[in-house]
């Protein structure tokens, strides 16, 4: 989340993800980082990277996959072209959060945490984007907009999308 | 050549104000005009943002909130030299929202450009650095214990005392931490600091190194905030360079060594022993108290963990004397806190203040009351673990204990506006749903019970059974309550009992029994 404005990702590779748990093993409690690293790299942990990273930490795969899990920015599969993020929290739905949501989710088509079909849309509920004074918010390909309307939030995304093509 | 900001923070940026200062640039190029544009942290005046203030003979002239189609007329009405126009507010400082508050911790924010080590310093910075390298690490702490001062992430303890208790800790390896996984709805000021004075934080962590005697520092960011990431790195790449950290701070043989390390969207992360648990590489999972951080904490090692505003403050009672900190206050709440201003309301953005003020005031004086103009039907304090209070609470002052005595919680001092259409039953629902959703899953009564409670509010408003399933939601509130190790699944009743008890009616409760 930290580079969604960076370089595009790049596609899988063991070798890639290999140099890139290898650039931050030598923090302490590194494990963090690294999938952060791996995501940031190729745009979601591959199952492959379980392993790799296990072995390169000194832990189970088990606590890896622990991990991967546990933390909603951490994905598995790949992500869509585009990805949007709609915050759900409280003072966002004073602001009439609760129906941006449900206008995404249809607007969109897929419920949050999915992905388009044709892969262009990546949907994910967020809760607080620290904008609460300027909601309802939401992020699209990593960069903030606050006072989105249902119109906006479309408007947004579609273009998004157009930059795409 | 006249200055112009433009503020980089998130939330100006979220509205356009790259995109003004670009326009502004474009202007200035085009008719020949020398300009510097200062891409300033936030005033905290959201509802004016995009906030740009101009550096006249006779100090700096906002106007706000500004489009980029505003631009040529503002340099048409002559806003370099302040000149009139429909957007103008006069002096800054004048503004009446600003000028009735007391920016202590905030005092540089909007103010200076936030990656300037010179403007730091020319505005106060390293001042309680400079005294912090010449004390003790127990003098520091008594002065801190001495200011009164209570951590303003959430809890209120007292820091001093946390402050002596990793400073006496056995061990030769300690850390120092910055807790900055500011994910309560309603709470930006944590960002906003980062954004707009990082410097500040960075030397709180140098001087919390020095009087714990902790080498090791660490940042702990939520990852909604990659702007505060960026700009915290480059700050103390840039301190580093100064000589502010490193093996030899400000060329003493105090050594202290910063890092960022990065959330990853888990909101119990922000409870102090789970964002330990993520900075060791495991998964947020809360631990059990004894042992306390501050003796066992990070890797097993004496840990003092504060919130960025909990430094802050230490800058100034250190830079000013504890006395002057101590005067500022009511009852046992000393020194400033910062309130944010959210969700439905007219004028929103940052209050610091002394404590003293009721809800109500904030509301209607600072905040305007609601920004579709309805009336307010209830206030939210203090996160998502807070109470939403009704106005027949409104004259309860922002204080710690008064708010405790009353079934509710300042927090970190985030305040949500709902105005009358909010439906509290959908507000009792998400408080259990978010729960569900971010609990870390050792308790059963948070990780069960808040799925549970979904259930059960559902069922109300549906209207089966509802004295029995009120009934029912009461006791899942009271095991929630007694039988949660940490504040999610504690504190996740206090937003639902305030419901049952401020607004039955949204959950039909005063219809009774139906069943």
């Amino acid at each position: 989340m930290a580079s969604e404005n960076s370089p595009r990702h790049i596609p899988w590779s063991p070798e890639a993800a290999r140099e890139t748990i290898e650039s931050h093993a030598e923090l302490r409690g590194p494990l963090l980082p690294v999938l952060h690293a791996l995501q940031d790299t190729f745009g979601y942990v591959d199952q492959e990277a379980v392993p790799l990273v296990a072995k390169a930490l000194n832990l189970s795969r088990a606590d890896v996959h622990g991990v991967l899990t546990f933390y909603s920015d951490l994905r598995t599969t790949p992500p869509g072209k585009v990805h949007v993020q709609v915050c759900r929290g409280e003072a966002c739905q004073a602001v009439g959060g609760h129906a941006l949501a449900a206008h995404a989710t249809r607007s969109v088509g897929v419920a949050f945490g999915g992905t388009t079909a044709a892969g262009t849309v990546t949907l994910d509920e967020v809760f607080c984007l620290g904008n609460c004074a300027l909601g309802p918010s939401v992020t699209v390909d990593g960069h903030l907009h606050g006072r989105v309307s249902a119109a906006a939030l479309d408007r947004l995304v579609g273009d998004a999308v157009g930059d795409q093509r | 050549m006249t200055a112009i900001f433009v503020p980089r923070d998130s939330a100006a940026r979220s509205v356009g104000a790259d995109q003004v200062a670009a326009a502004v640039a474009a202007h200035a190029a085009r008719s020949g005009t020398a300009v510097e544009i200062v891409r300033n942290g936030s005033r905290g005046l959201m509802w004016l943002e995009p906030l740009v203030e101009v550096d006249t003979t006779e100090g700096r002239v906002a106007y706000g909130p500004v489009t980029p189609d505003d631009v040529v007329g503002l340099f048409e009405a002559g806003f370099l030299h302040g000149g009139a126009h429909p957007l103008g507010h006069g002096p800054t400082d004048r503004i009446p929202w600003l000028a009735d508050q007391d920016r202590l911790t905030f005092a540089r924010v909007g103010i200076v450009d936030p990656l300037s080590t010179e403007d730091y310093v020319a505005h106060g910075g390293l001042t309680a650095l400079r005294r912090a390298v010449e004390l003790t690490g127990e003098q520091i702490c008594d002065e801190v214990a001495d200011s009164g001062l209570r951590g303003r992430g959430g809890a209120g303890f007292p820091t001093g005392t946390k402050w002596r208790t990793v400073l006496t800790a056995p061990g030769s390896e300690k850390f120092a931490v910055c807790n900055a996984d500011e994910g309560d709805s309603g709470t930006f000021a944590d960002r906003m600091l980062m954004e707009g004075d990082p410097y500040m934080l960075i030397e709180g962590m140098i001087v919390a190194g020095i009087a714990v005697g902790a080498r090791h520092g660490l940042i702990y960011i939520r990852s909604e905030y990659p702007d505060a990431v960026a700009t915290l790195r480059v700050a103390i790449r840039a301190a580093y360079g100064a000589g502010w950290l490193g093996p030899h701070v400000l060329g003493t043989d105090h050594a202290f060594d910063l890092e960022i390390r990065v959330g990853a969207g888990a909101y119990v992360c922000g409870e102090e022993t789970a964002m330990l648990e993520s900075l060791e590489g495991k998964r947020g999972v809360v631990r059990s108290k004894p042992p306390l951080p501050a003796l066992a904490g990070l890797f097993g090692k004496p840990t003092l963990i504060n919130n960025p505003l909990s430094l802050a403050s230490v800058l100034v009672v250190l830079a000013r004397g504890a006395e002057f900190y101590r005067e500022f206050g009511v009852g046992r709440s000393r020194g400033t806190q910062v309130f944010q201003l959210a969700g439905n309301v007219a004028r929103g953005g940052i209050v610091e203040t002394a404590f003293g003020m009721t809800v109500g005031q904030m509301v209607q004086e600072f905040g305007g009351g609601t920004s579709t103009g309805r009336p307010v039907r209830a206030v939210q304090v203090g996160g998502p673990l807070g109470a939403y209070l009704p106005p027949a609470q409104f004259d309860l002052p922002l204080d710690y204990e008064a708010f405790a005595e009353a079934g509710a919680m300042i927090g970190h001092g985030g305040i949500v506006v709902f105005d009358d259409t909010v439906d509290m039953a959908a507000q009792a629902r998400f408080a259990m749903e978010f729960c569900a959703a971010e609990s870390c899953g050792k308790c059963t009564p948070c990780r069960v019970g808040a799925v549970r409670g979904v259930e059960v509010i559902d069922r109300i408003v549906a209207g089966r059974e509802v004295a029995t399933n009120i009934a029912l939601l009461q006791d899942l509130c009271e095991v929630m309550t007694d039988g949660s190790l940490c504040a999610m699944g504690g504190l996740t009743p206090m937003p639902v009992r305030s419901v049952l008890r401020h607004f039955p009616e949204d959950l039909d409760a005063s219809e009774g029994a139906r069943s």
